[in-house]
Parts: C-alpha cells; sequence; structure tokens
C-alpha cells in the first residue's frame, strides 16, 4: 500500500499549531514513517501544493488573497480537510481586526493613525496579497471535515487526531481533550 | 405542604409542589446543562441551555422557571434537545466575540465548558463580529461586552443579594447590552459598593478584576451560594 501523502498549510495564524505540532517528538518518527510528508512550511521545501494529498491540517484563519487561493487549491487537492486550531475553526486573534469593519479602515489604523516614522500604506501588487475586508475561519469558504480547535491544540489533541487516520478509522472529537477552545 | 410526583428520563421522582424541574432533575441526579442559572438567585429563563420535552406539551420547556405538575412525564436529552442545545451554544459563540485564547476566563469558564458538554467543535453559523465596547472606568473591575452572553447573573446577584441593582439591560434584541447605573460609566456609579460580587456570578470572562490576564480569572461562584445559606439559615461555615 502507498503511504498516505500527509500535508500541513500556515494561513493566517501565529504558527503556534505548527509549533505545537512540532512538540509531538519522538512520535514524530512514526508518523514519518507512515506518511509522506508533502508540503508543510515545517517538514518540506516544496513551494507548489501538489495534486492526490491524503490528510491536511489547516493552520490559520482566511484573512488575505493568498489564504484564499491557497484553500482553494488545498480543497481541490486533498481528500481529507482537517481545520487545525482555533484560527481555523473560529478565526480567533486575526478576526478580531473584523471589529473595526472593511480592510481599509484596518490598514489605516495599523500604517497611518499608528506608523510613528513616514506613515504610508503598503502597496505593492503581486507581492503582498491584499487583505480580505473580514477575516473568516475555514469552512465558511471551503468544506471541513475535522474541527480540531485549541489555541494551539495540545500535542496529544493533534496525535489523538492523526493517530486513528493512520489506521484508516476516524478520530472522535469530544470531550474536554478533543474540543476545548482557547 | 402537597407532593408531586413525576418522571424525569423514566425514573420516579416525588418532591414538594413549586419546585422546578430542573430541581428535580438534580435531586434525581439528572444532570441538566445551564447557563443563566445560579445557586442562590432567582431564574429568569435567559440561556434555553436548559430546555426539555414534556410530554403532551408541543414546545420545549426550561427546566429553570417550569414548575412540576403532577404526572408530567419529561425527557431531558433527547437527539432533538441535544440538537437545539448545541445551536443555541453555536448561537452564542457567533453572536459576541469570543476569543478564549486572549479571554481572561479562559479554562475557567462557563460557556466554554458548556460548549465541550454539547460537543461544539465548530460554529456553523457565521460570526457577527458586533462593534461591543470595555468599560475599564471603575477602580478595581472592568466589564468587557465583547465576552457578554447576557444571562444577567450579575443583575440578578446585585440586586438580590448586594442589594445595590447597579446592572441592568439595555435596549432590545442583537442590540441589549448590560448597564451599570443610569447608562453611566461603572466607575461613576455611586449606587456600586465594590463588593465584586457580579465578577463571581459572571460565567464568561465579561466581567473581571483589573490586572487578571489571560486565563488568569478564577471564579469563586461557590461564594454566592455560601452568603445566600449564612443570610437565610444562619450557617457560616462552607
Amino acid at each position: 500500500m502507498d503511504k498516505i501523502k500527509f500535508a500541513t498549510v500556515w494561513l493566517a495564524g501565529c504558527s503556534g499549531c505548527h509549533m505545537s505540532f512540532l512538540d509531538l517528538d519522538e512520535w514524530l518518527i512514526d508518523l514519518a514513517a507512515a506518511v509522506d510528508v508533502v508540503f508543510s512550511p515545517v517538514g518540506c521545501d516544496l513551494k507548489t501544493y501538489p495534486d492526490g494529498v491524503d490528510v491536511c491540517l489547516v493552520e490559520g484563519a482566511i484573512a488575505n488573497q493568498e489564504n484564499l487561493e491557497l484553500i482553494y487549491d488545498v480543497r481541490r487537492k486533498t481528500k481529507l480537510l482537517i481545520s487545525f486550531g482555533d484560527c481555523a475553526v473560529t478565526a480567533n486573534v486575526p478576526a478580531m481586526r473584523n471589529m473595526l469593519g472593511s480592510s481599509s479602515a484596518v490598514l489605516k489604523r495599523a500604517y497611518l493613525e499608528l506608523g510613528d516614522v513616514t506613515p504610508q500604506l503598503p502597496d505593492e501588487p503581486g507581492i503582498v496579497p491584499e487583505l480580505l475586508d473580514r477575516v473568516v475561519p475555514v469552512h465558511e469558504v471551503v468544506p471541513v471535515d475535522i474541527f480540531m480547535p485549541g489555541c494551539p491544540p495540545s500535542a496529544d489533541r493533534i496525535r489523538a487526531t492523526l493517530e486513528p487516520l493512520l489506521k484508516g478509522e476516524m478520530p472522535v472529537m469530544e470531550g474536554r481533550s478533543m474540543i476545548k477552545f482557547g | 405542604m402537597s407532593v408531586k410526583t413525576l418522571t424525569i428520563d423514566g425514573t420516579a421522582i416525588a418532591i414538594e409542589e413549586g419546585a422546578t424541574i430542573l430541581q428535580a432533575a438534580k435531586e434525581a441526579g439528572v444532570p441538566i446543562p445551564t447557563l443563566c442559572h445560579l445557586e442562590g438567585v432567582s431564574d429568569v429563563g435567559a440561556c434555553r441551555l436548559c430546555l426539555v420535552e414534556v410530554k403532551g406539551i408541543n414546545k420545549l420547556l426550561p427546566a429553570c422557571v417550569t414548575e412540576v405538575a403532577e404526572g408530567m412525564d419529561i425527557q431531558t436529552n433527547t437527539e432533538k434537545l441535544q440538537t437545539y442545545r448545541r445551536m443555541t451554544v453555536e448561537l452564542l459563540f457567533a453572536e459576541g466575540n469570543h476569543v478564549c485564547s486572549v479571554c481572561v476566563a479562559n479554562n475557567n469558564c462557563e460557556l466554554q465548558d458548556v460548549a465541550v458538554q454539547v460537543g461544539m467543535d465548530h460554529s456553523r453559523f457565521t460570526y457577527r463580529f458586533p462593534d461591543r465596547g470595555v468599560d475599564i472606568s471603575h477602580k478595581q473591575f472592568g466589564i468587557d461586552h465583547n465576552r457578554c452572553i447576557l444571562c444577567t447573573r450579575c443583575v440578578r446577584v446585585c440586586d438580590e443579594v448586594e442589594g445595590a441593582h447597579v446592572w441592568d439591560v439595555a435596549q432590545r434584541g442583537a442590540a441589549c447590552y448590560i448597564v451599570s447605573g443610569l447608562n453611566q460609566p461603572w466607575g461613576e456609579v455611586d449606587a456600586c459598593t465594590s463588593c465584586g460580587k457580579c465578577v463571581d456570578a459572571c460565567p464568561t470572562g465579561a466581567i473581571f478584576r483589573k490586572g487578571d490576564t489571560t486565563a488568569e480569572k478564577i471564579g469563586d461562584r461557590a461564594k454566592l451560594e455560601f452568603l445566600v445559606t449564612a443570610r437565610e439559615q444562619q450557617k457560616w461555615t462552607r
């Protein structure tokens, strides 16, 4: 049997979920034996998301044009998409800018009103991705198969989610140890 | 005093007239999730988490404000109720701005606990991201309306236990919010005795002690029950 093709992506989040993933310590060796890491900011050097991915952990909310394009790509090419952590599940801290209103209000606040030295709006089309007007959780954009809340989800929770998948079973996302937010 | 007999989830129970379904369930050891209920103050049926099914009645009834009646056949945990409870909690999360990871009450929050209890791993409803305020004009405490679920426990504890009635509810519908005094900054309300009972009554991180940061609000909710027992039954131990 071919190895499971495993990916992780990092959208609008702080990378804390990926740090927690690295906290799996020795179990990462077992995981590496069971899967092929085909795309990941912490486990692979590829820059384009490949076809035919079996399982993908998605960290972060959808906050800009690049996040949006990548998540559509990920959904199209992935069998099982996991919302990985509170930013993916609820939009969490990145979405606190939604209270200010549109993206222009946010940019104005951050780069003009709070800009101490040469305040100016960032404008590099094609290089700096445009902000979306609203930061949204992943499932508001594409269908999600498994929700793994937590800020970040503990290494134990990540392992308890992934381990059944390696055996072809679905994890049971129930109880404080699996679904507590924060 | 007359006694009513009824069944809860198939178990026969006898309880005095005037008791609520919630009290009867508690006596029978049947857990019903609640948020706005607080031992020691009156019930208002604000959160709708304790909804139960009563045979022969076509709508769901809040257990905390429904009195028991002779022969009632009550179900507390049907599939229909589980669906509604989870929906209620999802709506609470989508309505306000509940960011657990940066909240004073993280790990000590009744809303967070109830989300786990009803099995909520995400909200199916679109988050509103309302523009709500924070009042830190009081010298010891603050209120963050983003985290408020309008359970009105602060309103009731301040009125019924402390007797100060600093808090009340203003506006209607989605615009509802908790006001202090005559819609003044909390720090300017003379009636406030700074007793802190509202801080202990608050199920979330909406009312907090200044200086508490993420996950540092550790509530002492049993204190309110203790105060009421002390006052009513002159029992000063716990």
